[in-house]
C-alpha cells in the first residue's frame, strides 16, 4: 500500500532525513516515534507530495508519487488523507464549514446530506454541538479533533496523523486511540501514526518503527521494541536523559 | 571591484527570478480560469471586499484629485487667459494618468495588503498545506477568484475615480474660481476623446494584475511566523506600487501608440 524508499531530505544546510525506509501493508497501522525534531512531521509532509524530497522513492498504491504535478498528485491525495500536528484549520470558517469543506469540493451540493454527515462526523470526534465555533474560540485538542473529521469525512484508504494526541487530556487521548482502531477494523484503514505518546502507540500499533538521525533505527512489532534491549530504544521508552551526549 | 560585480549580479538575477516567479504564477492562474471549476462564491466575497469596500477610499481619492488640479490648472493657465482650459486638462489628464495610477496605488494599499497578509497566514499556519493535502490547488482556489474580482473591480473603481474627479474639478471651477460653466464644458467635450478613458481603463486593467498577482505571490511564499508574514504585506505594497508607477511609464508609452492624445 505504501511504501518509502531512501528518502534524503535536506533544508537549507540541515539533514533532516538521510535515507529512510519504511514498508506499510494495506490495512495496518504503523506508529513512528523519535525525538522531536527528529523529522517525524517532514517525513509525513512527504508522504502526500507537501515537500519534495532530495532523492528517493514514494510508492502509494503501486505508483511513485515523487516528481508528480500537483494536479496529478490530487487523484493521490484523495485516497489519502493528513492530519496536521496543528490541526492546520482554515480558520475563516466554522467547524461545521471546516468539515464539510471535502464534501464541497467534491461537488456535494445537498444541504441536508452535508449537514447529516457532518453531524455524523462530530459525534465521531464528541464534539457535538460545536458547528457554529469559530476555530480561534477551539482548545488544541478540539482543533485537532475537528481537523480529523476534516481529512477522514470522504473515508480516504489510508490516514497518516502526525501526534493525534498530543497535548490532549487521558480521556479525549483514549477516545482518539480507540477511534484510529475502529477505522482501522471497520473500514480497513491503513494508517501511519506520529506520536510521542508510548501508551497510545502500543495499543494502536501493528508495528513501530523508531525515527533516529535521519534513518529508521528500529522496525517492529511493539513487543519486540519492548523485548529490545537497544539502550538508545530503552533510554526513550523510559524518557531517560542521562545517556544523552 | 569584481566584489561590486557579483554583487549587482545576484541582486539582478534575484529580480529575474522573482520575476518569473509572478509570472508563472499568472500562468497557473489563466490556465486555471479556463480549465478548472471557479468559485463563484469566493469571487463574490472577493467582489464585495475589493469593489464595494474601496468604495469611500476612491472616491475621496478621486474627488480632492480632481478638486486640487483643477485649481492648479487654473492658476498657472488664468495668467494666460486660458481659464476656460482648465477642464479640458483635469480631464484628460484624470483619464489618462491620475484616475489609474492613484486608484492603483490606494487599492494596492488597501486590497494588496490584506491578500498577502490573508493568503500569508494561511501560509505559515499550514492552511495552504492542508488546501493541497485536501486536494485542492492554492491557485484554484486562493488566486484565481482575487483575479478575477481584481480584473473586474478595478477597471470600475477607476472609471468611478475619473467621474468623481471630472465633477470635483467642475465644482471647484465653477463654484470657486469662477469660470464659465458653458465654456469649461465645451472645452472639456472637445477635448476628451473616447481613445483617452479606454486608456485609463486599459491601464486599470494591467494595474489589477500586477497588483493581485504581486500580492498573492508574496502571500504564498511568506515565511514562518508574524514577522513573515508582516514583511510579505509590506513587501506585497512596496512592489505592486513600484510596479504599477512603472509599468505606468511603459504603458503610457505603448498605448499612445494605439490611443494617440490630442485633437485631431
Ligand atoms: N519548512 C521548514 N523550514 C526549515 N526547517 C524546517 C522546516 N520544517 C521542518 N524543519 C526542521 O526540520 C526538523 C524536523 O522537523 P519536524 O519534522 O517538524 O520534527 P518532528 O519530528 O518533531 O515532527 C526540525 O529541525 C525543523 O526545524
Ligand atoms: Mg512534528
Amino acid at each position: 500500500m505504501l511504501a518509502v524508499r531512501g528518502l534524503t531530505k535536506s533544508i537549507g544546510t540541515q539533514e533532516i532525513l538521510r535515507g529512510v525506509d519504511l514498508d506499510v501493508p494495506k490495512g495496518e497501522t504503523l506508529v513512528i516515534i523519535g525525538r522531536s525534531g527528529g523529522g517525524k512531521s517532514v517525513l509525513l509532509k512527504h508522504l502526500v507530495g507537501l515537500m519534495q524530497p532530495d532523492a528517493g522513492e514514494i510508492w502509494i498504491e503501486g505508483q511513485n508519487i515523487i516528481g508528480l504535478s500537483e494536479r496529478k498528485l490530487a487523484a493521490i491525495r484523495r485516497k489519502v488523507g493528513i492530519l496536521f500536528q496543528g490541526g492546520a484549520l482554515f480558520d475563516s470558517m466554522t467547524v461545521e464549514e471546516n468539515i464539510a469543506f471535502p464534501l464541497r469540493e467534491a461537488g456535494e451540493r445537498d444541504s441536508k446530506v452535508i449537514r447529516e454527515q457532518v453531524n455524523e462526523m462530530l459525534e465521531v470526534i464528541e464534539l457535538e454541538g460545536q458547528q457554529k465555533k469559530m476555530p480561534v474560540n477551539l482548545s488544541g485538542g478540539m482543533k485537532k479533533r475537528v481537523g480529523l473529521a476534516r481529512s477522514i469525512i470522504r473515508r480516504p484508504s489510508c490516514i497518516l496523523y502526525d501526534e493525534p494526541t498530543a497535548g490532549l487530556d487521558p480521556v479525549v487521548s483514549d477516545s482518539i486511540n480507540r477511534l484510529i482502531r475502529r477505522l482501522q477494523e471497520r473500514y480497513h484503514v491503513t494508517s501511519v501514526v506520529v506520536t510521542h505518546d508510548m501508551k497510545s502507540a502500543f495499543h494502536i500499533a501493528d508495528h513501530i518503527a523508531y525515527l533516529h538521525e535521519g534513518r529508521v533505527y528500529f522496525h517492529g512489532t511493539s513487543a519486540e521494541l519492548e523485548r529490545s534491549g537497544d539502550t538508545l530504544i530503552q533510554d526513550f521508552l523510559l524518557g531517560r536523559s542521562e545517556g544523552l551526549p | 571591484m569584481t566584489r561590486i560585480f557579483t554583487g549587482v549580479g545576484a541582486v539582478v538575477v534575484a529580480l529575474f527570478i522573482y520575476v518569473g516567479e509572478v509570472v508563472v504564477l499568472a500562468a497557473e492562474t489563466f490556465a486555471s480560469i479556463f480549465s478548472q471549476k471557479i468559485r463563484w462564491r469566493i469571487f463574490m466575497d472577493q467582489i464585495v471586499e475589493i469593489g464595494l469596500r474601496s468604495q469611500l477610499v476612491v472616491v475621496i481619492t478621486g474627488a480632492f484629485t480632481g478638486a486640487v488640479f483643477a485649481a492648479q490648472t487654473f492658476f498657472q493657465f488664468n495668467k494666460l487667459g486660458m481659464g476656460s482650459a482648465v477642464g479640458a486638462v483635469v480631464s484628460v489628464a484624470i483619464c489618462r494618468e491620475l484616475g489609474p495610477v492613484l486608484t492603483a496605488l490606494m487599492v494596492t494599499g488597501r486590497v494588496g495588503a490584506s491578500m498577502s497578509a490573508e493568503i500569508g497566514t494561511m501560509k505559515v499556519t499550514e492552511q495552504v498545506d492542508a488546501l493541497r493535502a485536501l486536494a485542492v490547488h492554492p491557485v484554484d482556489y486562493l488566486v484565481v477568484p482575487r483575479a478575477l474580482a481584481m480584473m473586474l473591480s478595478m477597471p470600475l473603481l477607476v472609471a468611478e475615480c475619473i467621474g468623481v474627479g471630472i465633477a470635483a474639478g467642475y465644482l471647484v471651477a465653477i463654484g470657486l474660481l469662477e469660470i464659465n460653466g458653458t465654456y469649461y464644458m465645451a472645452n472639456m467635450v472637445r477635448w476628451t476623446q473616447m481613445r483617452d478613458i479606454v486608456m485609463g481603463l486599459s491601464k486599470a486593467f494591467c494595474f489589477a494584475l500586477l497588483i493581485v498577482f504581486i500580492s498573492c505571490h508574496k502571500g504564498l511564499t511568506s515565511r514562518e511566523g508574524a514577522v513573515g508574514v508582516g514583511k510579505a504585506t509590506t513587501e506585497a505594497v512596496v512592489d505592486s506600487s513600484l510596479a504599477v508607477l512603472i509599468c505606468n511609464f511603459f504603458l503610457t508609452m505603448a498605448l499612445n501608440i494605439i490611443f494617440p492624445a490630442g485633437y485631431q
